[in-house]
């Protein structure tokens, strides 16, 4: 965090230095935002598969509320659900940060077939938890393919999304939400534990892979601008 | 047809004897508790166990329970090997082991109900009331152990031992404990099950004056080992006696005399003692002169209190040799 | 033999020492609920202490009455051997300090007999308890804390994980871990009802059964390999912790739980086989050592 406030003068020479082409990249995040914008709230039914592995934990049914700017939850209403704290931000609006924001043309990429434009976008607000979001954006769809963020208190994450009948209010139908997460350890000596002799095959690649989680968020239905209570958001 | 009284007679014949023990042993660690101890008890017989405290009484009547396995030797009850009918034995059997324990926490009447159903009988409330009314404690039938003096517990074992109606009653010690007129009750209900209901009791004690008053036949053992036998009215009959004899050498004597017919004797601190029938001293004093014993005195006095009390008040000195 | 057993279990109802297992497991089950139902989130904070930033989750509905019952056994079910042995192990030498013993053994009833009632009486007794902890602990926790989902953490080797049952998959579950554990106290019962043949009063067995199943319990959860492969397997101890195995959900090669499985099934059962040969050894050595011995109480 500390290196990411030092790095900040050179950025924004950079930033100069590029203005000249930000200008395009500014007006197709701006047709990117008019999309997400049509949307004042939303209550979507979804199914969520978490991956992570010290949680098994099976497929859960979840209802998604959003109200702008900014309030978003993620409810398993008929049993428990472990929700990744950063899952807040599939929330497109926290990572455009409300459009105060200096964006920065990295060029062009592809994910699948389709080709994608890069932006770095810099918050200017400097309290702001989001440090830095790369936002990858089908121009011809215009909407937003990929993020990848980094946060102050919630570590990095990335966001890949595939869009379907709601595209044009900028709204997924799966989201695969990837996070760092710690190692869990529970406190020593509270269990007498079963051995029953399973083994952990772990290999390195396993233990790298423990260090990562995701969350895969399909969406159903979307019910859209119909008003929500905030009392959800508790 | 055999007529039923022929029948009947011919079924108590061969159950004439009670309870049979041949060569009896009994060792625990290396000591022997009870020592090649053979004995009968006929039907009908109240049967005096006489001995000591730590004479073999209880662990004898112990194995005739089955509570503790014999080392060697045979118990036949009813005409049956115990080792192989104990179930069917035991059926028959009633008894009061030492001290009257019963379950502390439950009543007189549902001590008594556990105890007559383990024996395998059919139990009623009236049975169980009327077994409480003989031993007179129907008024405390639901009261729960704990709160019994040592009389009353001693007249619900009883009570315990008689409820299945045995045909074999087994008294360890009956009046330990217990206050002259407890003794007296003990004595008065003995009697009256062998004369009016017909029942074989062998009765233990270390008072000699406690067999005497019921008892029909008797044994006397000392250090697990019979001393003497016999029906209490030949053993106390004044021609029998107790002969003491005085040597100069009382353990060459002793020598000797193991090794002659006139086992079993005792030896005491300083004579030697026997019992046996007044006319037999003269060959006795004969024997020992002519295995050239230095005789220093014989007396000769009559009663088996004497000896008995040899046996018990002087236990520390006395060593009993039978064969 | 019914008309024995039941005689047993007469006696066993009209001892106040009895109503001793049962008040204590409804008070450590009360204590427990109380504090759950006062401060169950500083528990939770505790187990997910290393993930409580990265996470979010409902912990109101965390801590329910199935949670509830898993906390309560997981503690109760290294105490209740106490409180088999309370009965169990005073089989025998009860009856001996008593003196009942003389009175017992010289019925027209075998020896055989005896042991295998008094068993069968303590068995009872145990299933007795264990209904009872199925009450206090399951139904009334589901009474106070309603019911749902059930979070199970769990050690496995050097590795936490957190098991995620799904609540129309619970039930059964317990009812299976019950059965197990019936069959894992019944090994404690038989243990002190081996012990109490040796002694002439209860406190010896008693003593003796709590030490045997605390140091073994203590050996079984030392986490050194050498006693991993060596001796663990050969104490029962190590299986009595087996009706854990009920609540380890299996899951998929993507770490997805399967509704209505369990992850390893055969140690479950190898471990009750072991348990089984374990009763059926000690009360076989309780009769032989019973039929040889004299009584002298």
């Amino acid at each position: 965090m500390i290196r990411s406030i030092k790095s900040m003068p050179l950025l924004f020479l950079l930033l100069i230095a590029m203005a000249g082409k930000s200008q395009d990249v500014n007006t197709l995040l701006t047709k990117v935002k008019f999309n997400i914008d049509k949307v004042n709230d939303y209550e979507a039914s979804a199914r969520m598969i978490t991956n992570v592995t010290f949680l098994k934990v099976p497929d859960a049914d979840v209802k998604v509320y959003f109200k702008k700017p900014n309030k978003l939850k993620i409810k398993n209403e008929k049993g428990i659900s472990f929700v990744p704290k950063g899952a807040v931000s599939i929330n497109l609006n926290n990572i455009l940060s409300g459009g105060k924001y200096t964006a920065i043309d990295a060029g062009k990429d592809k994910i699948g077939t389709t080709v994608v434009r890069v932006i770095k976008l810099l918050p200017e607000d400097d309290n702001a938890d989001v440090v830095l979001s790369t936002v990858y954006i089908d121009e011809a769809a215009l909407v937003i393919r990929r993020a990848k963020t980094t946060t102050r208190a919630n570590g990095s994450y990335q966001l890949e999304m595939s869009y379907g009948k709601y595209a044009t209010y900028g709204l997924p139908d799966k989201i695969i939400f990837s996070f760092d997460t710690k190692d869990y350890k529970l406190p020593k000596g509270v269990t007498f534990d079963f051995d029953d002799g399973t083994q952990n095959n772990k290999t390195a690649a396993d233990k790298a892979k423990a260090k990562n989680g995701s969350a895969e968020i399909t969406f159903h239905s979307y019910v859209i601008n119909k008003g929500i209570v905030d009392d959800v958001f508790k | 047809m055999i007529p039923l009284s022929v029948y009947l007679y011919l079924q108590l014949s061969t159950m004439a004897l009670t309870i049979d023990v041949t060569h009896l042993s009994k060792k625990f660690n290396d000591t022997y508790a009870v020592n090649d101890l053979s004995f009968t008890v006929n039907e009908g017989d109240i049967y005096g166990f006489l001995g000591q405290n730590g004479a073999g009484k209880s662990t004898t009547i112990r194995m005739l329970l089955t509570l503790i396995q014999p080392t060697s030797g045979n118990i036949e009850m009813f005409g049956k090997k115990l080792s192989i009918s104990r179930s069917e034995i035991l059926k028959q059997v009633g008894a009061v082991i030492e001290k009257p324990d019963l379950y502390k926490y439950l009543s007189a009447y549902e001590n008594l109900s556990i105890f007559a159903k383990m024996s395998g009988i059919k139990v009623s409330k009236k049975l169980l009331m009327d077994q409480l009314k003989m031993v007179g404690l129907e008024d405390r039938a639901k009261d729960n152990v704990r709160t019994f003096s040592q009389g009353m517990k001693q007249r619900l074992g009883i009570a315990v031992a008689l409820v299945h109606n045995p045909a074999l009653i087994i008294l360890d010690e009956p009046t330990n404990g217990l206050d002259p007129q407890g003794i007296a009750d003990i004595r008065n209900l003995i009697l009256k099950l062998s004369r009016e209901m017909g029942k074989t009791i062998l009765i233990s004690s270390h008072l000699l004056s406690e067999i005497e008053l019921i008892a029909n036949r008797m044994i006397i053992i000392h250090k697990g080992k019979k001393m003497v036998e016999g029906a209490v009215a030949d053993l106390l009959d004044p021609a029998h006696t107790l002969v003491e004899i005085d040597t100069l050498n009382n353990i060459e004597t002793t020598q000797l005399l193991q090794q002659s017919k006139w086992v079993p004797f005792i030896q005491t601190k300083n004579q030697l003692q026997l019992m046996m029938n007044k006319t037999a001293v003269p060959e006795l004093i004969n024997d020992l002169v002519e295995m050239g014993v230095q005789i220093l005195s014989v007396n000769s006095s009559h009663s088996l209190e004497n000896y008995f009390l040899s046996l018990t008040t002087q236990s520390e000195n006395v060593e009993a040799f039978t064969n | 033999m019914w008309k024995l057993l039941q005689i047993e279990l007469f006696k066993i109802s009209k001892r106040p020492r009895t109503y001793i297992a049962f008040i204590a497991v409804a008070a450590i089950v009360f204590i427990f609920q109380f504090a759950f139902k006062a401060d169950g989130q500083s528990y939770m904070d505790l187990m997910l202490q290393s993930v409580k930033d990265t996470f979010s989750f409902d912990r109101v509905q965390a801590i329910n009455g199935y949670f509830m019952c898993y906390i309560i056994l997981n503690t109760l079910l290294i105490q209740v051997p106490i409180l088999i042995a309370l009965i169990a192990a005073d089989s025998i030498s009860g009856e001996a300090n008593m003196g009942t013993l003389r009175l017992l053994i010289s019925k027209p009833v075998s020896r055989t007999q005896i042991i295998l009632v008094k068993f069968a009486a303590a068995t009872i007794f145990t299933i007795f308890l264990l209904l009872w902890m199925a009450v206090t602990a399951l139904f009334l926790s589901i009474l106070i804390f309603g019911s749902g989902d059930m979070l199970v953490f769990r050690s496995k080797g050097d590795e936490s994980q957190i098991l995620l049952i799904t609540k129309d998959d619970i039930m059964w579950r317990y009812y299976a871990a019950f059965a197990y554990a019936t069959v894992a106290l019944t090994v404690i019962a038989a243990l002190s009802l081996l012990l109490s043949i040796f002694a002439e009063n209860s406190i010896g067995p008693i003593i003796a059964t709590v030490c045997i199943v605390i140091v073994c319990t203590i050996i079984s959860n030392i986490n050194v390999p050498v006693i991993d492969k060596n001796v663990k397997p050969f104490l029962f101890t190590s299986y009595l912790v087996g009706w854990k195995g009920f609540f380890y959900i299996g899951t998929d090669v993507d770490g997805k739980t399967i509704k209505g499985s369990l992850e390893n099934w055969p140690a479950i059962r190898k471990s009750l086989l072991i348990l089984i040969a374990h009763i059926f050894i000690l009360i076989t050595a309780a009769v032989v050592v019973f039929k040889k011995k004299d009584i002298l109480s």
